[in-house]
């Protein structure tokens, strides 16, 4: 793992969390949403709170492509949940909110998790496939029937 | 009926998106190091075979269905529970899906660190 890789999973994480947040706002100042109103639906995406939040999220997918195109699923997505531990950290830290207990358990929790997931390869080798092996592995008189 | 509704939605959240993980990670592997065909081809090859790429296609689909399900979920309840109930979920069903399709060697750590995330996001719900 390079620092470039390292940064770019740093990048999910915390475009992540802003396009959620943003779009999350955005929501809840527009309230219900209504099946009956279709072409409302589509059209909330450009409220500027629910577009710059689509815009972080946009960036988040850039870095996710970027990081699944050299890790695996399950690397990526364990370790890109540093984005809860972050958001804990500037509630507490920035915003002053109250952390409660439970939510600090929460925190050591995934800090697990993570810490579990790095300590291994960030892609594992794909199993020979079983067909391939049974060709390389049959008799020069099977391979030339197959 | 809210809850009925909104559980509706995280069940749908979690299904599209780990549809659209397990296809995106597919597609990606099939591109291969993005940083390193850049630098080989240029940008514009680059995004061609990502665009190109039909599973790339059916991830983006799978992903606007998870997006909008998860807009929808967030109008008929709380963010604390849609986001929280989803994510952890999500987690852990990509764990199996990408042992199943993606044959992926998921092993114990990896299955503990999926739980473990998936418990500490219920955890911070709370």
């Amino acid at each position: 793992m390079t620092f470039r890789k390292y940064l770019v999973l740093v990048g999910v994480a915390v475009f992540a969390v802003t396009g959620d947040s943003l779009v999350s706002r955005g929501m809840k100042h527009l309230g219900g949403v209504s099946l009956h109103h279709l072409a409302g639906i589509i059209l909330m995406v450009f409220r500027p709170e629910i577009a710059l939040g689509v815009l972080f999220l946009l960036a988040f997918f850039a870095c996710y492509m970027a990081a699944l195109s050299w890790a695996d699923l399950t690397y990526v997505l364990p370790t890109t949940s540093i984005s809860f531990i972050l958001l804990t950290l500037v509630a507490k830290f920035a915003l002053h909110e109250n952390v409660s207990l439970t939510r600090w358990l929460g925190v050591v929790m995934i800090s697990i998790g993570i810490g579990f997931v790095t300590q291994g390869p960030a892609l594992t080798p794909q199993p020979r496939r079983r067909d391939s092996h049974e060709r390389l592995a049959a008799p020069v008189s099977a391979r030339t029937e197959l | 009926m809210k809850q009925l509704y909104a559980w509706s939605a995280v069940a749908c959240i979690v299904l599209t998106s780990t549809a659209g993980d397990v296809l995106l990670s597919r597609a990606m592997k099939q591109v291969g190091d993005v940083a390193e065909l850049r630098r080989r081809s240029g940008m514009a090859h680059m995004l061609g075979s990502i665009l190109r790429n039909p599973n790339f296609v059916i991830a983006i689909l799978a992903m606007a269905t998870a997006f909008y399900a998860m807009l929808f979920g967030l109008s008929w309840a709380d963010v604390s529970l849609v986001v929280p109930a989803s994510t952890s979920l999500t987690f852990v069903s990509n764990a199996a899906a990408a042992k199943i399709f993606l044959h992926e060697r998921v092993d114990h750590r990896r299955w503990l660190a999926a739980v473990l995330v998936a418990g500490g996001v219920i955890l911070l719900a709370l």
